[in-house]
């Protein structure tokens, strides 16, 4: 049991060195927009998708 | 890189023709439909060219194509979701975008970085899939001199870095509206910043929240199981040590929030839910540490810090949804551009109105916004000012008159001169008045904060009496009793039952259309009351529509031929009425083509094919052409003049052949929608600037009574009669006024209500002052609204019920010796979870299936 008296502050070091890690990311600003590097991620790698010809989407409003 | 372009000469020409509406040729038939090569929409056959392998619908379509493959980044079709159109390029008159590189602007706009290149934030229209991400963000490829540019897709900006040396901002800006991303210069980022700088704060105490707690429960883990096991009174003295500085960490750094939280709500003298959860934790901190220190008796730092990660991101979920609703109703009015249009000299120049000063001579053509109030110096129109007035009917402007800003220029092209700008234009006084209404509205206090309050002196009082009970029979228990009962008392289940309901409602209402800006318009909505709807636009569409046509409908396709050369707001009902027709069969598709279109301005078109002349326009338009009209369409014409719509003739070689009745109906959900309303306890009243007849008329139909149909107000009377009835509804019964409309002239009561809605096209100003923004148009999203409000009220009710049955569950226990640490850790997180799955199980603005 002994070996706790390392193991469990060693354990607590590492967990500090992470939420350290977490701090710094989130104040260069990883963590301000969710929403954007999902769409941005492997985008050259993609897979090429076939698309068909005749699609009439609906139309923007343009004049 | 393929490049067998046709030349720009071949097909600009046809294009301009293309959109003015004339068709030239009569073999215009389609052969089968040819997708273009960037939109997939089918191009017209005009515009086919029979020599080239690529075919565009338009000149922007080109554009776009051809700047994407220069810039060999023809992956876009590839990636670029095949479901929804793509961005076409839009012609945006090259005067805008010179103004770019005007030290004014940049001044405004602009701001550099230490390095030397120069930063601007543009708010993009268009974006809608993840091709557009990646499309734009290869901008630096396209365009030399370009470091950076990063998209963030819930903002809809686009951040640009560039060396002002090497490109200029203009370009930059026409590439961007080459691609088809119209670009809108955002100013200064004060507020987002702070928004920003809020959020990773948020983030870093959940993150140190949730390491505390995950090491705590896996400290206090090897604790609970030494209690089978012997461990070893140093190894267990060790592990209380462990849990009490993660105990303290979690309640010290991120568990400050609720303490000063608490605090401040004693300061205001008010009360607020953050009370009862410090007390638990503080008490048990300090209990806690005694018990630490002196190596006897129970700790609570798990549970502890469990119930501060778990309040953390309760209030994070909350605060996001609403935050994503402000985002996007401020993405709403930033996209919609404000440009205006300097004559100097011979011709005239864009730029944006904040750069406007008085004694500029503007010029505003037909369709567009006026920019800052003035004076017409040239030229006559007619003027929508149903934002400020209310009033559906145009008003006709002529040389000297003064026209507002924000109106919208109807019939033809005008040039005024400004008189005042910013925050002297008659718009901005209704602002003030807006502004004064939103500050004077009471804070009401919620729901939950206000439980609080009698949380904190209910518990306190049982703690008192388990405190005096115990001391009378066993003192030496008395404390540990008192404190373990202060703790499993905190109330986290209930802390998160209302805001986690909420929030979940409002994600799921935002993505439905309905963006709410805060929760409590929910709770207020629930109870029923007064709605006061505004009619131009809300009941009715807002805009000319055929309501009744009478005569031969045959005429109909020339008629929608020959008005398609118009832009005016009759001529376009009449197409659309048209449209309506082919496309529900009653007629056939045709096209006639005219020899000779003349358009008089005062009232009417005329035009000449190969068989006959037809004329359309208002009585006295076609009475001065001398034309015969029976008595059968005379005495239509003032039937419907009674019905409050305009009729408007159509005579083929001198004779009368049709009348439409032109009005702004009724929306075909309204009668439907307003007894659903009633069904909620609400009593439903029109305030509307229009004129008290044509109000009375629509509360008839809809069978509101007369009592409650008010016309002809200004938006100071709207404000007072909203104002009145919430006196006089608010004694009592929880109930509410509510208030929905769209323009400017609504802004006021809007501010004034309990709860404004705006809806669909509204107004800037509505926007800004409504907590509640409906995005589609129609009655039916407000049923939407209360009925979701409801079903969230309902939610919030079963889980105080819920988290408070937990809670007491606890108490008891802890009243009677029966609670120890161990029983805390489970009950605790059990009724938190029992929370989230009745909120994410709710059936609020679910989707419909």
């Amino acid at each position: 049991m002994s070996v706790l008296f390392i193991a469990l502050p060693v354990a607590l070091l590492i967990a500090g060195a992470f939420v350290g890690g977490f701090i710094y990311a989130v104040k260069t600003g990883q963590f301000d927009d969710l929403d954007t590097p999902p769409m941005r991620m492997l985008f050259d790698d993609m897979e090429v998708k076939k698309e068909s010809k005749q699609k009439p989407a609906e139309t923007e409003e343009d004049s | 890189m393929s490049n067998s372009l046709p030349d720009s000469s071949e097909s600009s020409q046809p294009e301009s023709d293309f959109n003015s509406g004339v068709r030239r040729s009569a073999k215009s038939d389609l052969k089968g439909p040819v997708a273009c090569d960037h939109c997939n929409l089918p191009v017209p056959s005009g515009l086919l060219n029979p020599k080239g392998d690529l075919q565009f619908c338009c000149s922007g379509c080109k554009l776009a194509y051809q700047l994407i493959h220069e810039g060999g980044l023809a992956d876009y079709y590839r990636i670029a979701d095949s479901s929804t159109s793509v961005p076409v390029g839009k012609k945006s008159s090259d005067s805008l975008f010179r103004q770019m590189d005007n030290p004014k602007f940049q001044e405004i706009y602009v701001s550099e970085l230490p390095d030397g290149t120069q930063k601007v934030i543009f708010g993009i229209d268009g974006l809608h899939c993840a091709a557009c991400v990646w499309l734009l963000e290869k901008l630096p490829q396209l365009v030399s001199g370009v470091h950076g540019a990063r998209v963030q897709w819930n903002r809809s900006t686009i951040t640009i870095e560039w060396s002002p040396g090497q490109v200029s901002l203009s370009t930059i800006g026409r590439t961007l509206a080459g691609l088809g991303y119209h670009p809108t210069a955002i100013r200064g980022g004060e507020v987002h910043d702070s928004v920003i700088r809020e959020s990773r704060r948020q983030w870093i105490r959940i993150g140190v929240a949730a390491a505390a707690a995950g090491n705590n429960m896996l400290i206090t883990a090897a604790l609970y199981l030494g209690d089978f096991s012997d461990m070893s009174e140093t190894v267990a003295h060790f592990l209380r040590y462990c849990s009490c500085l993660l105990g303290i960490i979690s309640i010290v750094w991120p568990g400050s929030v609720f303490l000063r939280g608490a605090l401040s709500a004693i300061r205001t003298k008010s009360t607020h839910m953050d009370l009862p959860v410090a007390l638990g934790l503080l008490v048990g901190l300090v209990d806690g540490i005694v018990n630490t220190l002196k190596g006897s008796g129970e700790i609570y730092f798990d549970s502890l810090s469990v119930l501060v990660f778990l309040l953390l991101v309760g209030r994070w979920i909350q605060y996001r949804q609403q935050r994503y609703a402000a985002d996007s109703i401020e993405l709403l009015y930033r996209l919609t551009p404000k440009i205006s249009k300097k004559i100097e000299g011979d011709s005239f120049v864009e730029i944006p109105t904040e750069m406007v000063v008085v004694g500029d001579r503007l010029r505003v053509l037909a369709g567009d916004n006026i920019p800052v109030d003035g004076v017409v110096t040239r030229g006559s129109t007619k003027i929508d000012a149903s934002i400020l007035t209310g009033e559906s009917r145009p008003d006709s402007k002529k040389e000297g008159d003064h026209v507002s800003a924000g109106t919208v220029n109807l019939s033809s092209a005008v040039e005024m001169e400004a008189t005042a700008i910013y925050s002297d234009t008659k718009i901005s006084k209704i602002l003030e008045l807006v502004n004064q209404a939103s500050q004077n509205r009471p804070k009401i206090v919620e729901f939950a904060n206000k439980m609080g309050g009698y949380f904190v002196v209910t518990v306190l009082s049982i703690a008192m009496a388990t405190l005096l009970y115990w001391l009378w029979y066993e003192p030496q228990l008395a404390a540990d009793r008192t404190v373990a009962l202060l703790i499993v008392a905190c109330p986290c289940a209930l802390a998160l039952a209302t805001p986690l309901s909420i929030a979940v409602a409002l994600g799921r209402a935002t993505r439905r259309g309905i963006l709410i800006k805060g929760g409590d318009v929910l709770q207020r909505l629930s109870k029923g009351g007064m709605v006061w709807l505004d009619k131009t636009g809300t009941i009715t569409t807002g805009r000319q529509d055929v309501t009744e046509w009478i005569g031969d409908l045959k005429i109909l396709p020339a008629v929608a031929c020959l008005e398609n050369n118009s832009t005016h707001p009759v001529a376009k009902a009449l197409c659309r009425f048209e449209a309506k027709k082919v496309e529900k069969g009653e007629l056939p598709r045709k096209k006639i083509v005219f020899r000779e279109v003349d358009q008089v301005l005062a009232g009417g078109i005329c035009g000449t094919t190969d068989e006959q002349r037809i004329c359309i326009g208002s009585e006295s338009f076609v009475r001065s052409l001398s034309v015969l009209i029976s008595d059968q369409f005379s005495k239509a014409a003032s039937e419907l003049s009674l019905q409050s719509s305009s009729p408007v003739f159509v005579a083929v070689d001198g004779e009368v052949v049709a009348v439409a009745g032109l009005g702004d109906p009724i929306r075909n959900d309204a009668k439907r929608s307003l007894e659903q309303l009633r069904e909620f306890g609400f009593q439903v009243g029109i305030l509307s600037g229009d004129h008290p007849q044509i109000v009375k008329s629509v509360a008839a139909k809809l069978g509101i009574d007369t009592e409650f149909a008010h016309g002809g107000l200004s938006p100071e009377e709207k404000e007072r009669f909203v104002r009145e009835s919430s006196q006089m509804i608010n004694k009592g019964s929880g109930q509410s006024v509510m208030m929905v409309g769209d323009g400017v002239n609504d802004s006021a009561a809007l501010a004034s209500a309990c709860v404004g809605v705006a809806t669909k096209h509204g107004a800037e100003a509505s926007l800004q002052v409504a907590p509640v923004y409906l995005g589609t148009a129609g009655l039916a999203p407000l049923v939407g609204l209360v009925a979701g409000s409801r079903a969230v009220m309902r939610t919030v009710m079963l889980n105080l019920r819920c988290s408070i049955g937990y809670n007491i569950f606890a108490v008891i226990l802890a009243a009677t010796g029966l609670i120890n640490p161990l029983l805390a850790a489970i009950i605790m997180p059990i009724s938190s979870l029992t929370v989230v799955g009745i909120s994410l199980l709710s059936v609020a603005f679910r989707k419909k299936k």
